[in-house]
Formats: C-alpha cells, structure tokens, sequence
C-alpha cells in the first residue's frame, strides 16, 4: 500500500469570498463534508436538548415548585427526548460513519454522494420543522405550542381528541422526513461497505468501525422503515378518518406501541453500535495493541443486530401481555446481554497486557466500559419482567437508558471527537481541557444518574411535572439537578476547546496517534479525494504492517 | 489511579447519603419504595429483585475489578522503553469461557424470572376474593365495586387479606380515555389501564394502613396529579366501610340552597349523588365525597377551603384539569361548598 499523500492546498481557499465557500457547503456531495456538516448540526441541537432538560430538572428541583407549567414541562420532555434520539444522537453517529467510513476502507467517497447529501438535508429540515412548531404549532393553548404527547407519543394521546390543533403533527412529520433521510444513509453506508473497499481488504479485513456501522445500517432500514410506516397511518387516522390507533372507533392503542417499539429497541442499538464503533478502533490504539478476538467481536454484532430485533416488546412489559408473551420477551432480552458481554471482555481483553496511554479519548473510553457495564445490568435488572413491573415508567428507567445514552454513547462520542479531531481539522485539540471536560462530565454524570436511580425505587413515576414531598424524593430530586452544572461545565469546556483548537491548536500532522487504520495515512484533514493513490491492504492493520515490516499482521491473521 | 479514587468517593459518598436519607425525612410508611412489600405480587417481585441484584453485583464486582486491574497494572509507566507490547489478537479458549459463562447466568436468571411471571399472572383467583374495577380517567380514578353496589373515586378501600384465609382484590383495569398505569409499588407492579382492551392486576394486603401511588403512564397534562390512594382496611371497617357507601346521598338537610344550586348548574353534567337526579359519569362519583381524605385525585386534603378553591378556580390546585372554573357569586360558592360537606 502506499502512505504517500500529495500535500495539496486548494488554491486561494482562504481569499475566496465567504459567500461562495458557505454555498460550496450546501451543495457539497463530499462525505468529509457532510461528515461534518452532520456533527455541527448535531451539535447545535444536543446544546438545545440540554437546555430543555436544564429546564426539566430545575422545575424538579423541589416538590411543588412553579419554574414552569405542567403544560411547558410536558413539551420540554417530549422535546429534549425527541431532539436527543432523532436530531443529536443518530446525526451526529451517521456524521461520524459517514466522515470514516470511506476513509477507513481507502475509497474516495461513498457510493452514492448525491443521496449522502439528501439524507442529509432531509434529517436537517425534519429538525427544522420539529422546532418550527414553538413559532408555528397552534395548539390546544394557541400558537407557538411544541409538541407534549412524549417522545413515544403513544395513541389514544396523539388522536385529534386529545392532541388538538397541530402540535402532533409537528412531531409526526419531523420523525417522517428524518426518517427517509435515515434510511438513505443507511443504504448508503451498506452500498460503501459492500462495493467501495480498497484492493486487497476483504470483509474479514475491515477495521471494525465499518462492520460495524454496517450491521447498524441494516438495523436502521428494519427499524425505522415500520416507525416511517407509523408516522403515515397516525396521519391517516388524524386527518382522513382511519382508526389505525382511534381506541374510540375500535382502534388499537397497543398496536402503535407495537410500532414504536419494534423501531425503539433496535433504535438503542443503533445508535450504541456506533458507540462500540468507537470504542473498537481508540482501545486498541492507546492500549498499542490490536482488538481482541477480531472474529469474535463481529459475530458479536451480527448476533446483537438479529437478537435485538426480538426484545422490543420488553418496552410493554406492563401493557398486559400474557405469561408466555412476557417469558419470551424476558428470554430474548436477557440474551442479548450475551454478547454484549463479550464485547466488553474483548476490550478488556484488548487492553490487558497492553501499554495504556490515558489521553483524553482513552479516558472516555474507560468512562464508558465502567458506565456502559451498570448500564447493562440495570437492563438485566429490567429484562426480568416482574422487576419491571415495578421499574418500568419510573425514574429507575429514566436513569438506566441515560446511563445508556449519556454514560455509553455519550461519552464514546466525546472519546471520538477528541480521537478523530486532528484528523477532521488538522489541529491537536487541548489536552489540559480535554481532561477537564472529561472529569467534569464524570462527576456530573454521576451525581446526576447515579442517584437518579433512587426515587424510581421508591415510587417516582417519570414525565410528572411536580411531586409530592414526604415522600423520601427531595434530596434525591436535589442531588440530580446539581449535577447538570458539573455536566453543563464540562460541555462549555468542550465546545470552547473545539473552537480554540480550530483555530489556534497545533498542527496535528497526519497521524498523531502512531495509529493503523487507513485515514492516519492521508492527510490532515484529508484532501477531497482522499487518497491520491488507492491504497492496498494486507491486513486488518495496514498502518502497523507498514511500520513494522519485520513483523507485519499479514503472517498471523 | 485518580479515577479509581474518584470513584471511591462517589461510592462513599452515595452510601453516606443513603444511610442519611433512608432514616430521616417523611414518615417510613409514607415512602412508596419497592423494597418495602406488603402484598404478596410486590412480595415476589421483591424476592426476585434481590437474586437478580445479587447476581448482578456479583458480575459488576468481577468485571469492575478486571477493567480496575487492567487500568492501574497496564498503563504505560513513566520508564517506558518505547516498545510495542506483545501483539496477541486473541483466543478461542478465553471467548468460550467468557461466552458460556454468561449464558448459564441468563439461563438462571431466566428460569427464575418466569416461575414468579407465572405465579402473578396466572394466579387463580379464590371465592372470597373482592372484585374491583378500576376506570382511569384524565387525570383521577373511577373505582367500582359490581358485587357490593359501591362507585367511588381516587381512594381505594380494600380488607387486609390474611394469608391463612386469603382475601384478596381483584381489579380489572379499563381506560375511558388515554393510556393510565395502575402502580402502588408496595402491593403490586403497575399495569396499564388501555382504552379498548381489559386488563387485570390483582393485591393481597397483609398489613393495614394507607398505600400511597399514582398514575405510572403518561395520560396528559395532569399526570403528575393524578395520585392514587389504597386504603387496606380490617375486615370489620372494610364492611363498615361497604355499608355506608352504599347508602345513597343524605337529604340536603340544612343545605337546600347548595343542592339546589347543584343541581341546577352543569355540576350534574359529570357528576353523580345518587338518589338525586345528579347521574354525570364524566366526572368522580359524589354521593360520598366527605368520605374521602382528599379531593383532586390526591392533589389537596378534602377541606372546606380547599373545596370551595376547587370548585372556584380548580386551575389553582391542578392546572389543565378538566374540572370548568364554575363562575358562581361567592354566596353561591358557601352555599355549594355546604351542601358538599353534607355528603358524607
């Protein structure tokens, strides 16, 4: 293979009018910049999801307490919830997936530029509408009224009788139209995955950030295609008579769960995948070793894409299904905690025995195997269908899918900024801050969701807008909400770090890392076609073999 | 190292706050915890969740100590040599052992999750059970006794069931609107009243006393208001209990004015006083109101002030309620308040 880049500058990038180089963002079709385009936009929305949950929890501060009303809490946390899944959390993972992945299978973009850029603009006006709803939703209390029928917005609660005026339909056709974006995405990173790798890379010689993020792929055509589906029979019920979920004309309110949820499980794996993603190309790095057990950690995923197509119903433990219903959904979710395990013993496995360096990525990623380990069993916990009975609806859920979500993905998303960073910008980002966004952030994250686990024990339902006191809540309540500052200024500490790096950090040169997979041989960034020559691979580590010709991977794979 | 210590405060920490927090404010018997059972489907749950925590911690007390391990002896050392460690990309023998392992646990955990599923869901029901139904509305409780005659609202009164001679609820749960959540976490785990489908939970109270719960479903704007009250009574208050609500209202007696006033406003458009013509179903039952401890579904004692804000401005006490602010002259407001407090 060959590591020689051509070091070209675009000629007079920086004296071309500023007009004319934002017009060449919109219109680009480049996966680097869509990538991008794709973590700024989701960026922006996960401080505004912040701010909404800041808002939750400041009103939760104390019982009674009169912040907000009932009916801006409720369209707070429907939409911090919405925001977070649909415009943070998968933007900012196809952003990444779709930065690296023809980066690190040496192509020169992916399959299809022009639908890459479609699914894009279509994700990006989905959150544009979803938000246009605070100016021009007119509701039940008059205009300027967001959506408040949860993030699951299960039926009857969406029908015409209960949801009035066009709030619900706001959220309806967001999801609709980010949906399809989605779904070209994920064509578009299976088509990359299956028709662009560079010679000599076979699938058993993809680094594990591209098998990955192609089982993701095909979990999100299964999943979100019946949640698109949904989202057209609820128009149809709200607006030409169907009675798809009109529990009033004999329709089912059970069946939208169904829905939802056959979308809602495979959707935590969606989106931790790409987290494992992460975790699977900066363990090794910074543990200089390669992944243990590579074969193993790919039958892994392709077992957790199939079993988690079959545990959605545990979301309905209480929606009265019957014995054997309840058995079966407890079985398969439990299941899935197989190997998932075994990922994680494979990055423990990677990391024993190895020279560890703690940069800020690897901190990350250390944050979210301890986190990412409660986060598993607290789902263990509630995969018993009887324990979550009690469980379910409470604020233990709220604090084991956040554990999920914040303490995993979250911070895997923070390891791979930091990771891929002088690599997208060409600058080092500050170490010092990045470790004190880190340590903020790990004690925020705790306070927060450690204790938030306890008054759900002792009976705190979710999505209330206010509690009773004497009821043993209000220190828990208190502990929590302090916690958001120390998240909060571990944040302000990230994005201040990202735009001083941007600007004054030092150049990073193409590999910072002493790393192995293909985009450390392009430059930093990369140029617009990425590789000046194809590259040609040998082994899993292409990198490795090229420093270390006397003992190249090729002889042991 | 650093973050092993930081840790080990936040351990410290959240225990010195539990022992803290578990023994001082609020009255025990007030906290609605899962760990506190006093029915026998609570009980199970209860049983179960400690072989799973058991298990579960003992995972987490292995893996946390590997990743610890792994942390403190492999990081790189300040004399580094400069040199890649061994490269070694795995081993069959360690992944069986870490697959196989795993799966014996899930087939435990398994095993026992689906003996207790079987001994709540299909548990039979025996002839002196009473039957209840449960009627969830934005945003309180229609509670009806078919067997005995008794509608009430918000506050459930059931026997103590006495295991030797078992006398448990059995409560079918219905929605008249959205989707509610049955939960008293004490007695039983919550289960979802569905409009258009019939679902069923059962209790068997061993101690007497109040259980405090409430709505565990998002129903709308009140959810958070929408609090539910069990009253296990003895045997012998429970039957007193039974023979006084099926009593109908008594006569307005020295409140005429009220009643009449009641009667002749959209008060009887939802509500019911039986033995009056007020037949309303859309809103709680009334013909006993001065019965119940608190009015709002929970939300406020039953005072006559708080009766009387009610009925004023029910916006004051539980914004986006489906109670109207009733416009009535302040004469009016006593006069009504009055008659309210004569249903007893």
């Amino acid at each position: 293979m060959s590591s020689e880049t051509i070091a070209l500058t675009t000629i007079g990038e920086a004296e071309r009018p500023i007009g004319e180089r934002l017009h060449d963002w919109v219109v680009t079709v480049d996966h680097k910049k869509l990538g991008i385009l794709y973590i700024v936009y989701a960026l922006v929305f996960l401080v505004v999801g912040g701010i909404e949950a800041t808002i939750l929890r400041i009103q939760l501060i104390v019982p009674h307490n009169h912040f907000v009303s009932p009916e801006v809490f409720n369209r707070m946390m429907t939409m911090h919830g919405t925001t977070m899944i649909f415009f943070v959390a998968m933007p900012i993972l196809f952003g990444f997936g779709t930065y690296l992945i023809p980066l690190m299978i040496g192509a020169r973009d992916m399959a299809f530029p022009r639908l890459n850029a479609f699914s894009f603009w279509m994700t990006a006006f989905g959150g544009l509408l979803l938000y246009f709803s605070f100016v021009g939703g007119n509701g039940l209390y008059g205009a300027g009224n967001a959506p408040d029928v949860g993030w699951w917005a299960y039926a009857p609660l969406t029908s015409r009788a209960f949801s009035v005026g066009h709030s619900t339909d706001f959220w309806t056709l967001a999801l609709l139209v980010s949906g399809v974006g989605s779904i070209g995405t994920a064509v578009n990173f299976i088509a990359t995955i299956l028709c662009m790798r560079c010679p000599g890379m076979t699938l058993g010689k993809m680094p594990l950030l591209a098998w990955l993020n192609f089982v993701m792929g095909g979990m999100v055509i299964l999943a979100v295609s019946p949640l698109t589906a949904a989202q057209i029979m609820l128009c149809i019920d709200r607006y030409l008579g169907g009675h798809f979920f009109d529990t009033q004309a004999g329709g089912s309110a059970v069946l939208w769960m169904h829905f939802f949820w056959i979308f809602g499980h495979p959707e935590v794996y969606v989106l931790i995948i790409p987290a494992f993603a992460f975790l699977s190309e900066i363990v090794p790095v910074f543990s200089r070793k390669p992944i243990f057990g590579y074969p193993v950690m790919v039958a892994a995923t392709v077992c957790i894409g199939f079993v988690s197509l079959s545990v959605w119903a545990h979301h309905m433990f209480t929606v009265g299904m019957n014995s054997y219903a309840n058995s079966f959904f407890t079985i398969t979710t439990m299941a899935v905690g197989v190997p998932t395990g075994i990922k994680i013993f494979n990055w423990l496995g990677t990391m024993w025995g190895g020279k560890i360096q703690f940069r800020t990525p690897m901190l990350f990623c250390v944050g979210f195997l301890f986190q990412f380990l409660i986060a598993g069993l607290t789902g263990i916990m509630l995969g018993a269908s009887p324990f979550n009975w009690q469980l379910s609806g409470s604020y233990f859920v709220v604090a084991h899918f956040h554990y999920v979500i914040v303490g995993g993905i979250l911070f895997a998303l923070f390891g791979a900024f930091y990771y891929w960073f002088p690599k997208m910008s060409g600058r080092m980002y500050n170490e010092v801050l990045g470790k004190w966004h880190f340590w903020l952030f790990l004690i925020g994250f705790h306070m927060t969701f450690d204790f938030m686990h306890i008054p759900g024990i002792l009976g705190m339902p979710r999505r209330i807008y206010t509690y009773e006191p004497g009821r043993g809540w209000e220190i828990w309540n208190l502990i929590v909400t302090i916690g958001v500052v120390f998240q909060a200024a571990g944040v302000i500490v990230f994005v201040f770090n990202l735009l001083w790096s941007l600007f004054k950090g030092e150049p990073a040169g193409n590999d910072p890392w002493d790393a192995w997979t293909l985009e450390w041989s392009t430059t930093s960034p990369p140029p617009e076609y990425d590789f000046a020559t194809l590259p040609v691979v040998k082994s899993r580590r292409p990198l490795w073999d090229l420093k270390h010709p006397e003992d190249p991977d090729w002889k042991y794979e | 190292m650093s973050k092993v210590a930081g840790i080990a405060v936040l351990l410290a920490g959240g225990l010195l706050a539990a022992t803290l927090c578990f023994g001082a404010p609020a009255s025990p018997s007030q906290i609605p915890s899962i760990f506190k059972p006093e029915s026998t489907p609570a009980d199970s749950i209860f049983r179960l969740s400690l072989l799973v925590l058991s298990i579960t911690g003992l995972i987490f007390a292995v893996v946390f100590s590997l990743l610890v391990y792994s942390v403190v002896k492999y990081r790189r050392r300040g004399a580094d040599d400069g040199r890649e460690p061994p490269q070694v990309y795995g081993s069959n023998q360690v992944e069986l052992a870490w697959t196989v392992i795993p799966v014996l646990i899930v087939l435990v955990l398994f095993l026992a999750t689906a003996r207790v599923i079987h001994s709540i869901q299909d548990a039979r029901k025996p002839s002196g059970a009473i039957e209840v139904i449960a009627i969830g509305h934005q945003f309180w409780w229609e509670f009806r006794y078919p067997a005995l005659g008794v509608v009430t609202a918000n506050e459930l009164h059931v026997p103590v069931s006495d295991p030797a001679d078992s006398s448990p609820t059995f409560i079918t749960l219905l929605s008249a609107d959205t989707d509610h959540s049955f939960w008293v976490p004490r007695l039983a785990g919550k289960t979802d009243l569905i409009a258009n489908r019939v679902n069923h939970t059962w209790i068997d109270p061993h101690e007497t006393g109040l259980y405090l719960g409430q709505c565990a479903q998002y129903c709308g704007i009140q959810h958070a208001k929408m609090l539910l009250r069990v009253y296990v009574d003895s045997r012998e208050q429970f039957d007193q209990w039974v023979e006084a609500e099926r009593k109908p209202a008594v006569a307005g007696g020295t409140a005429e004015e009220g009643r009449r006033i009641f009667e002749t406003t959209a008060c009887v458009n939802c509500h019911a006083v039986s033995g009056t013509v007020a037949n309303g179903r859309f809103g709680p039952d009334l013909t006993h109101l001065m019965s119940r401890d608190t009015i709002a579904s929970g939300a406020a004692p039953n005072t006559p002030d708080n009766l009387r804000t009610w009925i004023q401005d029910p916006d004051s006490i539980k914004p986006g309620s489906l109670m109207p602010a009733m416009q009535l002259s302040e004469k009016d407001l006593d006069a009504l308040t009055a008659y309210l407090e004569t249903l007893r």
